[in-house]
């Protein structure tokens, strides 16, 4: 995956920042949004960019919860589990993705075409529980709501095999 | 503070908080604008994407001022009747009113409406009202008043006696005086200070430092001015999850306008004070929500916490003095000053003055946020303001702040909430989120869920937090399965003691808040799912088997609809039932019946 990496780009989001160890974060930030996640050659350049070991990077990259090490899908699923769309029954929409899909929170379809995760509170409430794939917002999700959702976005219609 | 509305002119407000945005009222907004210019109305207009205006249960809200009158559920496709009849001829188009439940009648103005009268907004008091992206805006409604009076009639010691005078405590969660914690920050000897403004707002379940932040950036800049000013502090950061794109976007706008206006920068309005502040934004750690957490993750760290027997008004940021508050306490200053202490202390109860916004959500019909008086009780919070349970449904219990919270049942619906009378009950005000549950909602699966939260979000830096937490979730969802003893029970609590005692940070020793208030509340539920194995609510898999009734069953067919996998089976207006093998237990039968003919057992 790396390979499609540009490193021009790379180093235009590093130089949006002063080479200071505070702006890690930012700029990890604008790489993952750039990317939908950290590439492993970005790691490197910010640790170079601000002389710090690739280490201190790699701690930060997988302590926060908005990186990912790994490409997402063509289609991300963020099920929101905050605690109204919880009692309204998120869990079973990931179970269904899971069933569908065969992807657990975090995990990316083998052709790179969907991936999911959770995400703890979209502020959204009044439309628990939401689903949002990539930019658009699904109110009021489920069990069964959660197939066609999939399906819209060119999904099996059947469950996984696994 | 009336906004001044040029004379003739209509002023069109449409509320574009998260919760309407995701509803569509961005096709609003653009509808809105597209038609007015092609439409020839003699009345002029002008239309304002404003914050949330609390009630995202009906929104999109459109509110028509002068005239006053408020819209709900909105769609694009309305704008067109909207423009040709209330902007053109002044015409109510009473499908779009509000129908009061109670009285079946259409209501106007969002003053009458239940939701609204109850409340009393001072947070909260310009959202709805103005383009966040306007400081003209803000500066029409006061703003900017409060900071223009500190730099010409106080001098920052009488600044921070008056916000002792106020008793304004921290509405992040702690509920520490901010006054006492400006002064401790004051009195250090240092030519260094920060401000730092906590946005980094993690409970799930709330969201109103979200709205203020996006609805109105420029209280909180002023807030913190305001606090620079008194404490002496030349840098302010404020920390927003960056999630929030459009609170990072909007406060971003705000402070180069203030920068603009010189509210911001080198000798601020010609005084000395020079401050200015810089958004830095999170990267989704719960635990960064603790303020020594926070400042880590400020200096481009891990977000770890640390011990606080050095307070940050002592070494803060980068080891400097510093004074770090909440969103909605910085939006609360302004006010404090402007109004006066006493004025604002008016409102509250001996302990906790002032008003708290509430995000109220869950089982409820009126999702949204509230701002109400401390000592407003929960009944009044939930059935008068909220309108009540979804679905006439029992009520069963209500969560208050968040994963470092409790869960208060129905017993206590009549208890005056302030800090104190929180803490009491097991739980905490937290940031102010209010999580309605009902007889559908299983008490030791919410005790699972808010561990198993906490434990993907604990640091893992001191043994207590990092191993409790772990072991609890293991018990607990061992008894969502059906397999527990007795012995797990004393264990559980156990567990929760060691790590109130002895954890580092607050997120460890108030991580067992969420299982210990469900213990002492719902002990029974417990006991079902160990004894009996037994989900009373009809919640845990492994426990429930979902069955319909023939008796109240009418065979209308809607369970076997929404059935996801087709388990359910039966002849129209016959009574229908439910092949268990089949049957994944998703519930959603239940959630579609409208003659509670879905059992468990």
């Amino acid at each position: 995956m790396t390979a499609c990496i540009d490193m021009q780009d790379l180093s235009s989001i590093l130089n949006r920042y002063p080479p200071e160890k505070r702006y890690i974060l930012a700029i990890m930030q604008d790489i993952q949004g750039e990317y939908k996640y950290l590439p492993k050659a970005g790691l490197q350049m910010i640790a170079d960019y601000v002389d710090a070991p690739l280490s201190r990077i790699y701690s930060m990259a997988t302590f926060y919860k908005a990186f990912s090490l790994v490409p997402k899908g063509r289609i991300n699923f963020k099920v929101c589990d905050g605690t109204a769309c919880h009692i309204k029954g998120s869990k079973i929409i990931i179970d269904q993705i899971d069933k569908y899909l065969g992807i657990k929170p975090g995990e990316t379809t083998a052709d790179q075409e969907f991936s999911m995760e959770t995400v703890n509170c979209l502020g959204a409430c009044a439309l628990a529980p939401v689903v949002v794939a990539n930019e658009k917002v699904h109110p009021k999700v489920t069990s069964s709501g959660i197939i066609d959702i999939i399906k819209v976005y060119g999904g099996p219609n059947d469950a996984a095999d696994n | 503070m009336p906004q001044i509305i040029e004379a003739g002119k209509k002023m069109i407000l449409v509320c574009c908080g998260t919760g309407c945005l995701a509803n569509g009222s961005t096709d609003v907004y653009q509808e809105l604008q597209q038609q007015l210019a092609n439409h020839d109305v003699t009345v002029s207009t002008y239309t304002k994407a404003t914050g949330c205006n609390g009630w995202c249960e009906k929104g999109p809200l459109v509110k028509i001022m002068p005239d006053d009158i408020t819209y709900c559920q909105v769609a694009a496709k309305d704008v067109g009747e909207i423009v040709a009849k209330t902007i053109a001829k002044g015409e109510l188009i009473n499908r779009l009113l509000y129908r009061d439940p109670k009285t079946k009648q259409r209501v106007k103005s969002h003053h009458q409406i239940d939701f609204y009268k109850k409340q009393h907004k001072v947070a909260l008091r310009n959202i709805g009202e103005i383009d966040p992206a306007s400081i003209d805006d803000y500066i029409s409604r006061d703003g900017y008043q409060a900071l223009n009076k500190v730099l010409q009639a106080m001098t920052p010691g009488l600044v921070v006696e008056e916000i002792i005078k106020s008793g304004l405590r921290g509405r992040g969660g702690g509920g520490f005086p901010t006054g006492q914690k400006w002064k401790a920050c004051a009195d250090v000897e240092s030519s260094l200070r920060y401000i730092i403004c906590n946005g980094d707002e993690g409970d799930p379940g709330a969201f109103m430092d979200r709205s203020i932040m996006e609805g109105d950036p420029h209280t909180v800049i002023e807030g913190m001015i305001i606090g620079a000013y008194a404490v002496g502090a030349t840098a302010g950061f404020i920390y927003v999850r960056d999630e929030y794109s459009l609170a990072v976007k909007n406060l971003g706008i705000a402070i180069d306008d203030a920068r603009q206006k010189g509210y911001l920068g080198e000798n601020i309005l010609g005084s000395p004070l020079s401050f200015d502040i810089e958004i830095v934004r999170g990267g989704g750690a719960f635990v960064c929500g603790e303020e020594t957490a926070l400042m880590a993750s400020i200096e481009g760290n891990v977000g770890e916490p640390r011990d606080k027997y050095v307070f940050p008004t002592e070494k803060g940021l980068w080891g400097q003095p510093t004074v770090i508050n909440n969103v909605e306490t910085w939006a609360n200053v302004p006010v404090i000053i402007n109004g006066g202490a006493e004025a604002w202390a008016s409102i509250g109860t001996e302990g906790s003055k002032g008003t708290k916004v509430f995000s109220l959500v869950g089982k409820v019909i009126n999702t949204g946020l509230v701002e109400v008086p401390m000592g407003t009780t929960l009944r009044e919070i939930i059935y008068e303001i909220g309108g009540g349970i979804l679905n006439k449904r029992k009520f069963k219990a209500v969560q208050t702040g968040g994963p470092s919270g409790g869960c208060i049942p129905a017993e206590m619906l009549d208890m005056a909430v302030d800090f104190d009378s929180l803490t009491e009950a097991g739980s905490m005000m937290g940031s102010g989120g209010l999580i309605v549950m009902d007889d559908h909602t299983c008490m030791v699966e919410i005790a699972r869920y808010y561990v198993n939260f906490l434990a993907g979000e604990s640091c893992g830096k001191c043994t207590p937090c990092r191993e409790g937490l772990k072991a609890m979730l293991e018990i607990l969802n061992n008894f969502c399965q059906g397999k527990g003893s007795d012995a797990d029970l004393q264990f559980l609590t156990d567990i929760s003691e060691t790590m109130q005692m002895m954890s580092l940070c607050a997120l460890g020793r108030t991580a067992a808040n969420p299982v210990l208030s469900t213990l002492r509340y719902f002990k029974d539920e417990y006991l079902a799912h160990i004894h009996d194995q037994h989900c009373p609510a009809g919640v845990c898999r492994d426990l429930t088997e979902f069955y319909i009734d023939p008796e109240p069953c009418t065979g209308c067919g809607l369970c076997s609809e929404h059935c996801p996998v087709e388990a359910v089976s039966g002849a129209k207006k016959e009574a229908h039932v439910i092949d268990p093998a089949i049957c994944i237990r998703c519930g959603e039968c239940r959630n579609q019946c409208k003659f509670d003919a879905v059992m468990t057992r």
